[in-house]
C-alpha cells in the first residue's frame, strides 16, 4: 500500500485551461456542456430530495394523517413544534440517542486508534489482517443484526456461553435485560464500525513525515512524548472527520436497533429514529412526525456543516 | 529471545514490539470473525442442531437451511409421503425425512432478483449521471460549484425515516409504490452524492495535459471526454460501481418502509424469514450467506479504494 495522500488538482490549473482551452472550442460551448453534464444529477436530487424536503417541512404545519386520504388536512401552525419540543418523551428518546452516539464514540476510537497504531508498527501479514478487520463494515446492518439476535439468545446463543467461559454468571439475556440492551446494541454497532476509525487514523498515521519523529529522536523525546506531540496532532483531524461522520450516522441510527432490539425492551433502547418510524408509519401521525424529522433534519443538518469543514480541512 | 544488536531505522518498531502488535492485531481480527463464522457455520446446521443447548461446534452438516431457504414446504402424513414414491430430488429426500414435501419454490429467489435488479439498475444510472457531472465540476467554471457540491453531499446526510414520509406520499401519487422503478430512482438519488464526490477525486487525478493535447489534435471537448478521460477513467467508475452497489444492496430501511411485496429487496426480507416458519435459524443464516458473500468479495477485491470509498473520495491512500 502506498502512503501518500495525493492532493487535488488545483483549481488555478483547471482554471487556466479553461482559458487556454476556449479559445479553440470546437461543437458546443463548455457553458452548455457544463450544463447539460451536472442538471440532470441537480434535477434528480431536487425531485427526489429538496421538494420530499419542502413538503415534509409544509405538512409539519399540518394535522394529515398519510392513511386517511380522503380527510380534509387542517393548518394546525407551530402546535406540532410545540408538542414535541414539549414532550418529555421524545427528549428521553434523544437522551437515548446521544447516550448510544457517546459510547458508541468513545469506544470506537479507543478501540480504532490503538489498532491504527499496533497496525502501524508494520509486522508480516498487516495487510491480510486490516482486510480481514474492515469486512464487517461492509455488510447489511439489518442482515446481520438480525444474526446477532441468535448470537445474542442466553441459553443457545454463543456469546452468553463466551461470557460464562470466563465468569460464571449464568445465562446472559442481552436483548431483554433492561440494563444490558443498550450494550447489546452499542457492542455490534462497535464491532461493525470500529474498523472505519481504524482505517482513517491508519491514514492520518501514514501521512506523518518520518524526519519529525527522526527530529524527536535528537531531541531525546521518549515514545510518550512523541504520541502526545507529534502523532496525536498529526491524526487529529482524520480521527475527527472519522467521530463526526460515524456520529452523524449513528445519531441516525435505524437498521440495525430495529432487528436487534427494535427499541425494547420497553423503551430503553428506543432511538430517535426509531420513536419517528413509530409515529409516522404505525401511528400514521403524519403532520406530527413530519415536524418531528423536520428538528432531526436540523440537527443532522448542522452537524453535516461541521463534517464539510472537517473534510475540508483534512484536504488541505 | 536474544537480543541481537539490530540495525533500525529511527522510529522503526522493534521485533519485539512487532511481534506484540501482530499478536494483537491477529486477536481482533480473530474474534471479528467469529460472528462471521458463525453465521456460515449456523447455514449448514439442522434446525435442531441450531437451538442445541449448548451451542454445537461440532454437527453434521446439511444443506436443509438452504432447502428451507428456497422452497415452501408443507407437512404431510408418513403414509402420504409413502405413497409419493421416489423423491425426484436430494432436496426432496431431505425435506421427507421430516414428514415434508416441498410444494413451491419460497419468495426469496423473487426478493433476491429484485435486489439485484434494484441495485445494478440504481447502480448503473447514479455512476452514469456522476461521471457527467463530477467531469463537468472538475473542468468547468461553474457558478456556485461548492455550494452546488455541498447541496450534493448533504442530501446524503438526511436520515431516512425523514425523506421516506414524503417519498411514500409522492410515490402514493405518481403510482410508484413499491415498484422497481420508484426504488431505482430513490437509490440513484442517494448513491449520486457518493459518486459525483467520488468521481470527482478521479477526474481530478488525471492530468489536464491529455486533453489539451487532444484539442490540439482537433478533438472536440465531447470527444476528448469520451476518447481521453473515459478510459482514464476505467478503475476509478469499477471502485465507485462497487461502492453504490453495496449501499443499495445493503439498503434496509427505504426497502422496509416503502416495499412491501413487489418490489422487496432481501435485506427486510430475511429478517422475516424468522416469523414464517418457526424459529428457522439455518434458513435465515442461508439467507445471510448468500446474501453477504458478495460484499465479502467486493471488500477483499477493494481493499486499496475502501479509505477512498468511505470518506466520499476526501481522504487517499
Amino acid at each position: 500500500m502506498s502512503t501518500q495522500t495525493i492532493e487535488h488538482a488545483g483549481k488555478g490549473v483547471t482554471d487556466k485551461a479553461h482559458r487556454s482551452l476556449k479559445s479553440k472550442a470546437r461543437g458546443f460551448s463548455d457553458r452548455v456542456i457544463a450544463w447539460w453534464f451536472i442538471a440532470p444529477t441537480i434535477l434528480l436530487l431536487l425531485a427526489i430530495n429538496i421538494f420530499p424536503l419542502l413538503w415534509t417541512v409544509y405538512l409539519s404545519f399540518t394535522n394529515s394523517r398519510a392513511n386517511q386520504p380522503g380527510r380534509a388536512v387542517e393548518w394546525v401552525g407551530l402546535r406540532n413544534y410545540e408538542r414535541i419540543l414539549g414532550s418529555a418523551d421524545i427528549w428521553g428518546y434523544m437522551q437515548t440517542t446521544a447516550n448510544f452516539v457517546f459510547w458508541t464514540m468513545l469506544i470506537q476510537t479507543v478501540l480504532g486508534l490503538s489498532l491504527a497504531l499496533l497496525i502501524n508498527k508494520n509486522f508480516k501479514g498487516n495487510g491480510a489482517w486490516t482486510t480481514v478487520i474492515l469486512i464487517p463494515m461492509m455488510l447489511s446492518p439489518a442482515v446481520v443484526g438480525t444474526f446477532w439476535t441468535y448470537i445474542y439468545q442466553p441459553q443457545t446463543g454463543i456469546f452468553s456461553h463466551a461470557i460464562n467461559f470466563f465468569v460464571d454468571v449464568g445465562p446472559v439475556d442481552m436483548i431483554g435485560s433492561v440494563h444490558l440492551a443498550t450494550w447489546a446494541i452499542v457492542i455490534v454497532d462497535t464491532w461493525m464500525w470500529t474498523p472505519y476509525i481504524m482505517l482513517l487514523c491508519l491514514a492520518g498515521l501514514r501521512s506523518i513525515p518520518g524526519s519529525l519523529y527522526e527530529a524527536a529522536e535528537i531531541d531525546r523525546a521518549n515514545a510518550w512524548q512523541k504520541f502526545w506531540y507529534i502523532t496525536l496532532p498529526r491524526i487529529m483531524p482524520f480521527l475527527m472527520l472519522a467521530v463526526l461522520f460515524r456520529g452523524i450516522e449513528n445519531f441516525k441510527m435505524f437498521d440495525l436497533v430495529v432487528e436487534l432490539t427494535s427499541g425494547g425492551p420497553g423503551s430503553i433502547t428506543e432511538l430517535a429514529s426509531i420513536n419517528l418510524k413509530r409515529e409516522a408509519f404505525e401511528k400514521w401521525k403524519t403532520g406530527y412526525s413530519s415536524a418531528y424529522a423536520v428538528i432531526l433534519f436540523v440537527t443532522v443538518f448542522g452537524l453535516g456543516n461541521i463534517y464539510v469543514k472537517a473534510l475540508n480541512k483534512v484536504k488541505s | 529471545m536474544v537480543d541481537k544488536p539490530v540495525m533500525l531505522k529511527v522510529g522503526e518498531a522493534t521485533p519485539r514490539a512487532r511481534t506484540m502488535a501482530a499478536a494483537l492485531v491477529i486477536l481482533y481480527a480473530l474474534i471479528t470473525m467469529v460472528p462471521l463464522v458463525w453465521i456460515v457455520a449456523t447455514s449448514f446446521k439442522s434446525p435442531g442442531d441450531s437451538i442445541s443447548y449448548p451451542p454445537k461446534v461440532i454437527y453434521d452438516p446439511t444443506l436443509e437451511g438452504y432447502v428451507n431457504l428456497f422452497t415452501t414446504r408443507s407437512r404431510q402424513t408418513a403414509e402420504y409421503i409413502d405413497g409419493l414414491g421416489e423423491p425426484t430430488s436430494w432436496a426432496d429426500e431431505l425435506v421427507r425425512k421430516r414428514n415434508m414435501v416441498i410444494t413451491g419454490p419460497s419468495r426469496f429467489i423473487g426478493r433476491f432478483t429484485n435486489s439485484l435488479i434494484i441495485g445494478f439498475g440504481s447502480t448503473f444510472l447514479a455512476v452514469f449521471l456522476g461521471t457527467l457531472a463530477a467531469y463537468g465540476f472538475s473542468r468547468f467554471k461553474v457558478p456556485f460549484k461548492d455550494d452546488l457540491l455541498f447541496f450534493i453531499l448533504s442530501t446524503r446526510m438526511m436520515p431516512p425515516i425523514a425523506v421516506a414520509i414524503p417519498i411514500f406520499l409522492m410515490y402514493r401519487k405518481l403510482g410508484l409504490s413499491d415498484t422497481a422503478l420508484g426504488m431505482i430512482l430513490l437509490y440513484t438519488a442517494v448513491n449520486v452524492s457518493l459518486a459525483v464526490w467520488l468521481l470527482k477525486g478521479f477526474v481530478d487525478e488525471i492530468p489536464l495535459e491529455y486533453e489539451e493535447s487532444a484539442r490540439v489534435d482537433g478533438y472536440s471537448r465531447l470527444q476528448s471526454f469520451w476518447k481521453i478521460v473515459l478510459p482514464q477513467m476505467r478503475s476509478g467508475i469499477a471502485a465507485t460501481s462497487i461502492f453504490c452497489l453495496i449501499f443499495a444492496w445493503n439498503e434496509y430501511a427505504f426497502a422496509l418502509l416503502l416495499t412491501s411485496g413487489e418490489a422487496q429487496t432481501a435485506p427486510p426480507f430475511i429478517p422475516s424469514i424468522i416469523g414464517e416458519g418457526g424459529l428457522d435459524w439455518p434458513a435465515v443464516a442461508a439467507g445471510t450467506t448468500i446474501f453477504m458473500l458478495p460484499i465479502v468479495f467486493f471488500t477483499v477485491l477493494l481493499r486499496n479504494q475502501l479509505l477512498r470509498g468511505i470518506t466520499f473520495g476526501a481522504v487517499r491512500k
